[in-house]
C-alpha cells in the first residue's frame, strides 16, 4: 500500500511498488490531468510537484512518493478560483491543443513558487524541460512572466497587435 | 461586435484545470486495450502468422486479415492501402495483425509472441530510381501522380543569364505530442462507435463504411492533442484496428500508440528533390523558371497526389515570372507512406525556391531583398497557372517585417557552457501560401454547416474539428458577429458524425476561411428562418426571438456553393489553383557558433497577411506556433532511417524539436488584406508560417558564415562541413 497526499487529499493505494507514478495517478487516482507524451521523461507533459519539486512522474516510481506531497494540475486552482499562472494561460493563449498545457503550468507553478517575476530567460530555462508543439513557446513564456505582474496587464494590447 | 477581439479560447479553462479529456483520459467499462504487430521487412511475403506456443494466451485475442468483414483497406484517395497486411508487406511498419488484452502491458508482451515469418523480398528505398524500378511497388511504374504546368514560350528558348540548383530535404515529423489514438465500443444495434484522436471524423467514418460493410457506425472526436497533418488520415488506420478488435471481443477496446511505434509507423513530411534552372536579365528579373521535383510518397499512396499538387503550384514562390515550365513526379518506395503534415508539399517548394533566388542574387551579385521586390507578385499579375491575382499582400508585408526588424536584437538566451565564437546573421524570406483546398476542391467537397436554436441558445453543428487551433472558439465569434448576438448564447455541438454534417476535413487552412464561411452564411439562413416565422422583417435577433410563439427547435443547415469564382481545370492544371493566397514575410536574426556550426536563434519576426484576424490571439498563436516547427525543421529536425527503412532515431531524445530556450524571441505582425470570400474578410493561416522560417534560416547563415547550405536539415555537422 502506498500513501501521499494528492493535492492535499490523503490517498492510499494498492499498486506495485515500481509502478509508475504517472500511471498510480491517472489509473488508481483517476487523475487524469496528468499526460503521457513519451514515456521517458522528454516531454513532460506527465510533469506533477512532489514536495513542491517538479519531476516527470513517467520516470517516478510510485514507493517513491510514499508519505509525500503530490500535486497536480487538479490541484492547481484553490477555493473554486484559478491559480494566477492558469489565469494568465487564458489570458495570453498559452494553450492550444492542451496535451501539453497541465505540464507547463505544474512546472510554471514550481518556477514561481521560487521566483515570482522571472525574466523572459529564465522562464525558458525554466520551461525547457517541457515541450509544446503548438505555441512556439512566445505566449507561454508571455503568460508565466506576467502571471503575478499585477492586474492592469492588458493580455491582448501588449500580446499581439493586429495592424 | 465579436470579430477582431483575442477573447480566451472557449476551451481553456477545461485546458488549463486538466478536466478536457483525451482519449486515453477515457476508460469505458470492461475495456480492453490493443497492440499491433508489424512487418519487420521492408518488402516480404507473409508465409505464416503463428503464435508462440509457450506463452500463455489466455484472455488474448488475435485480429488477423481474415477477420475483416468488409473490404481489407483504408479508403481514402485510392484504393491501395490495406488494414491490415494480406500475404505481403511493403514497408517496415506496416500492421499484419492485432491484439487484444485485458491490460496494455500484457497487451505489449503479446505482441512479442506473435511470430510472423518472412519470405523476403527485393525492395528499394531510393526515390530517385523508383520510376520504372524493376520492383512495382504501386502500378506499374510507381509513380502515384505525375503533374506538368507551362506557361509562355518554350523551355530553353529564352535567352539570359542562367542559374541551375538542386535543393534536397528530408522526412519531418509532426510530433503532435498527444499520440495517435483511438477507442472502439460495439454498439447496442450491432453497429461501432469509434472515440478518439482525429482532424477529420468523416475520413474516420469513411474508411470504417469501407472496413465493416456498413453504415451503423459513428467517428467522434475526443480532445485532441495536436494534429499538423498528422491526424488527417492515419486515425483512419487507428479506428480500423480498434474497431476490428471491438468486432471480435464484443468489448470497447483502447489503443494508444506508445511514442516510438508512433514515430516509427505513422506518416510523415515528404521528402522531396528540386532541380531549378532560371533564366534572368542582368538587374535580375526573372525570364524563365523551370523547375522540376520528384516527391516520394512512401509504400501507399493516402494524400501523396494532392500533397504533390499543392507543391507544384508553389514551386514559382511568390514571384511573377511570364516563361515558366513546372513538372513533378510522386513515386512510391519501400518506406511508410507519407502524409499531410502543415504545408502540404508547399513548405519543400518554397524552401527551394527561395534558395534559388538566393543563388540568383549570389550569381549577379544583387542584394537578395532588392532581388525579392523586383520579382513580387502584385494584384493582376497572373500564376504559373494562369489564374490572375487579387488581394495581393506581398509588399504590405514585407515592408512591415522590415520596419519591425529595425528595433534592437533582444538578448540571446545562452546554453549553459555555450562557447563565444560566434557570427551573427540575419535571414529573409518571403512566401505565399493558397488557402483552401487546390483547384475545385471545395466545389467537390460542398461542407455543410448546421444551426440549431433552443430558446436563445444558438448551437454550431459542424465536423471542424479543434486541434488546438481554435475552431471552438472562432466560429462562436463568426456566428455571433453575424446575428448580433452575446457571445455566450452560441456554443458548439460535439464533434460526432451522428449529429453533424460533413463539413469536410479539418485542413488545408481552410477551417475558417471556407467551413466559417458557410457558418456566416448558415447564420444569415436562421435569421430569414425567423422573419419567416414571426412574419417580421426586423434582422434584430432579440426582436425576432421575443415574437417566437413556438419554443420548438429551429434549425438550418447551409451548404457550400460553387460561385463560380474559382475557375479550375483539373485536368490542364490551368486557371485559379486557389480561392485566395495568404502573403508572408520572415526575418531571423541568429547566431551560427563557429567551433560547432549550432545555429542559436535570437529574434524571429514574421508579418503576415491573415486577410482579417477573428481572433488576433489565436491567429498570432497559429504563426508562432507554424514558425518555430519551421525553425525546427530548418537545424534540427531529422529523420534517420536504417537499411530496411525503419526510423531510427525514434525517441524524443533523439528527434529533436526545438525548447523554450531553442526558440528565439518572435515578433508577429498581423497585416489584414481582406478576402471577399472569407468570413469579415478572413484568410486561411494556419499553414502559412511553415512555409518561410527554413530558407530565412539558411540566408542567415550565409551571411554570417559563407556557408551555402541547399539541404535540410541545417544539423551543425552540415553547417560546419559548409563553412
Amino acid at each position: 500500500m502506498i500513501r501521499f497526499t494528492v493535492n492535499d487529499q490523503d490517498v492510499a493505494l494498492d499498486a506495485p511498488p515500481m509502478s509508475r507514478l504517472l500511471d498510480v495517478l491517472r489509473e488508481g487516482a483517476r487523475l487524469t490531468g496528468t499526460k503521457e507524451g513519451c514515456g521517458e521523461g522528454e516531454c513532460g507533459a506527465c510533469t506533477v510537484l512532489i514536495d513542491g519539486v517538479a519531476v516527470n512522474s513517467c520516470l517516478v516510481p510510485a514507493i517513491q512518493a510514499d508519505g509525500c506531497r503530490v500535486t497536480t494540475v487538479e490541484g492547481l486552482a484553490s477555493d473554486g478560483r484559478l491559480h494566477p499562472v492558469q489565469e494568465a494561460f487564458l489570458r495570453f493563449g498559452g494553450a492550444q491543443c492542451g496535451i501539453c498545457t497541465p505540464g507547463f503550468l505544474v512546472t510554471a507553478k514550481a518556477l514561481l513558487d521560487a521566483n515570482p517575476h522571472p525574466t523572459r530567460a529564465e522562464a525558458r530555462e525554466a520551461l525547457a524541460g517541457n515541450l509544446c508543439r503548438c505555441t512556439g513557446y512566445q505566449k507561454i513564456i508571455d503568460a508565466v512572466t506576467e502571471a503575478l505582474a499585477g492586474p492592469d496587464v492588458d493580455a491582448a494590447a501588449t500580446s499581439t497587435p493586429a495592424c | 461586435m465579436t470579430i477582431g477581439i483575442g477573447i480566451p479560447r472557449a476551451d481553456g479553462a477545461a485546458k488549463v484545470t486538466g478536466r478536457a479529456l483525451y482519449v486515453d483520459d477515457l476508460r469505458p467499462e470492461g475495456c480492453l486495450y490493443g497492440a499491433t504487430v508489424r512487418s519487420e521487412r521492408a518488402h516480404a511475403t507473409v508465409l505464416a502468422i503463428t503464435l508462440d506456443p509457450s506463452y500463455d494466451w489466455t484472455g488474448i485475442t488475435l485480429v488477423t486479415a481474415r477477420d475483416i468483414p468488409g473490404r481489407n483497406l483504408v479508403a481514402l484517395i485510392t484504393e491501395d492501402q490495406p488494414a491490415l497486411a494480406d500475404g505481403v508487406v511493403r514497408h517496415v511498419t506496416e500492421p499484419i495483425a492485432l491484439v487484444a488484452a485485458p491490460t496494455r502491458d500484457r497487451a505489449l508482451e503479446a505482441v512479442k509472441h506473435v511470430q510472423v515469418t518472412y519470405g523476403d523480398l527485393p525492395y528499394n528505398l531510393d526515390p530517385e530510381a523508383a520510376e520504372g524500378h524493376p520492383v512495382a511497388i504501386y502500378g506499374t511504374d510507381n509513380v502515384f501522380k505525375r503533374i506538368a504546368i507551362d506557361k509562355g514560350a518554350a523551355a530553353g528558348t529564352v535567352a539570359g543569364i542562367v542559374h541551375e540548383g538542386t535543393y534536397r530535404l528530408g522526412l519531418q515529423e509532426q510530433l503532435y505530442i498527444e499520440p495517435q489514438g483511438m477507442i472502439a465500443s460495439p454498439r447496442e444495434d450491432g453497429g461501432m462507435t469509434v472515440i478518439g484522436s482525429m482532424q477529420c471524423p468523416y475520413y474516420v467514418h469513411k474508411a470504417l463504411k469501407a472496413l465493416l460493410g456498413h453504415d451503423r457506425l459513428n467517428a467522434v472526436q475526443a480532445a485532441t492533442g495536436g494534429g499538423f497533418g498528422g491526424k488527417e488520415d492515419y486515425p483512419s488506420m487507428v479506428a480500423a484496428h480498434a474497431a476490428l478488435l471491438a468486432l471480435k471481443t464484443g468489448k470497447p477496446v483502447k489503443l494508444i500508440y506508445r511514442r516510438d511505434e508512433d514515430l516509427r509507423a505513422t506518416t510523415k513530411r515528404h521528402p522531396a528533390i528540386f532541380r531549378i534552372r532560371s533564366v534572368v536579365a542582368p538587374d535580375g528579373r526573372l525570364l524563365e523558371w523551370t523547375a522540376s521535383t520528384i516527391f516520394d510518397g512512401g509504400a501507399y499512396n493516402t494524400l501523396t497526389p494532392v500533397v504533390l499538387s499543392r507543391g507544384i503550384l508553389h514551386l514559382t514562390g511568390p514571384y511573377r515570372c511570364e516563361n515558366v515550365h513546372l513538372s513533378g513526379v510522386a513515386v512510391a518506395t519501400h518506406t511508410p507512406p507519407n502524409g499531410a503534415f502543415r504545408g502540404f508539399g508547399a513548405p519543400q517548394a518554397m524552401w527551394a525556391v527561395e534558395r534559388h533566388m538566393d543563388r540568383i542574387a549570389r550569381g549577379i551579385g544583387v542584394d537578395p531583398l532588392v532581388l525579392r521586390r523586383l520579382n513580387l507578385l502584385r494584384d493582376g499579375d497572373t500564376t504559373a497557372s494562369g489564374g490572375v491575382l487579387t488581394d495581393t499582400g506581398g509588399f504590405a508585408v514585407l515592408d512591415a517585417a522590415l520596419a519591425a526588424a529595425e528595433a534592437p536584437l533582444p538578448p540571446i538566451t545562452r546554453h549553459p557552457g555555450a562557447g563565444t565564437n560566434h557570427a551573427r546573421g540575419r535571414g529573409l524570406a518571403m512566401v505565399f501560401h493558397g488557402c483552401g483546398f487546390t483547384g475545385n476542391g471545395e466545389a467537390y467537397i460542398k461542407g455543410k454547416v448546421g444551426l440549431e436554436l433552443r430558446g436563445s441558445r444558438v448551437t454550431i453543428l459542424t465536423a471542424s474539428t479543434d486541434i488546438g487551433q481554435g475552431t471552438e472558439t472562432i466560429f462562436p465569434q463568426i456566428v455571433a458577429a453575424e446575428l448580433g448576438v452575446p457571445l455566450e448564447w452560441v456554443d458548439m455541438a460535439p464533434h460526432d458524425t451522428d449529429l453533424v454534417p460533413d463539413s469536410g476535413p479539418t485542413v488545408a487552412s481552410r477551417t475558417t476561411m471556407v467551413v466559417g464561411g458557410v457558418a456566416q452564411k448558415a447564420a444569415r439562413k436562421l435569421r430569414e428562418a425567423l422573419q419567416a416565422e414571426t412574419g417580421l422583417a426586423t434582422g434584430d435577433i432579440a426582436t425576432l426571438l421575443a415574437a417566437r410563439t413556438s419554443s420548438a427547435p429551429l434549425r438550418v443547415e447551409h451548404q457550400y456553393i460553387d460561385d463560380g469564382s474559382v475557375q479550375w481545370n483539373p485536368d490542364t492544371y490551368q486557371g485559379d489553383a486557389y480561392p485566395t493566397y495568404g502573403w508572408s514575410c520572415a526575418i531571423v536574426d541568429l547566431d551560427v557558433d563557429r567551433d560547432t556550426g549550432e545555429v542559436l536563434y535570437r529574434r524571429f519576426i514574421s508579418a503576415t497577411d491573415v486577410g482579417r484576424a477573428i481572433n488576433p490571439v489565436l491567429a498570432a498563436g497559429q504563426l508562432e506556433g507554424g514558425a518555430l516547427q519551421a525553425l525546427g525543421w530548418a537545424t534540427s529536425e531529422e529523420v534517420v532511417l536504417d537499411a530496411r527503412g525503419c526510423m531510427r532515431n525514434d525517441r524524443l531524445t533523439n528527434y529533436i524539436i526545438p525548447t523554450a530556450a531553442d526558440a528565439p524571441e518572435m515578433v508577429t505582425l498581423l497585416i489584414e488584406i481582406p478576402f471577399a470570400g472569407g468570413p469579415f474578410g478572413a484568410k486561411g493561416i494556419g499553414e502559412i508560417p511553415m512555409d518561410g522560417p527554413a530558407a530565412a534560416v539558411a540566408q542567415a547563415i550565409e551571411a554570417a558564415t559563407g556557408a551555402v547550405l541547399d539541404n535540410l536539415p541545417m544539423t551543425p555537422e552540415r553547417v560546419l562541413g559548409a563553412m
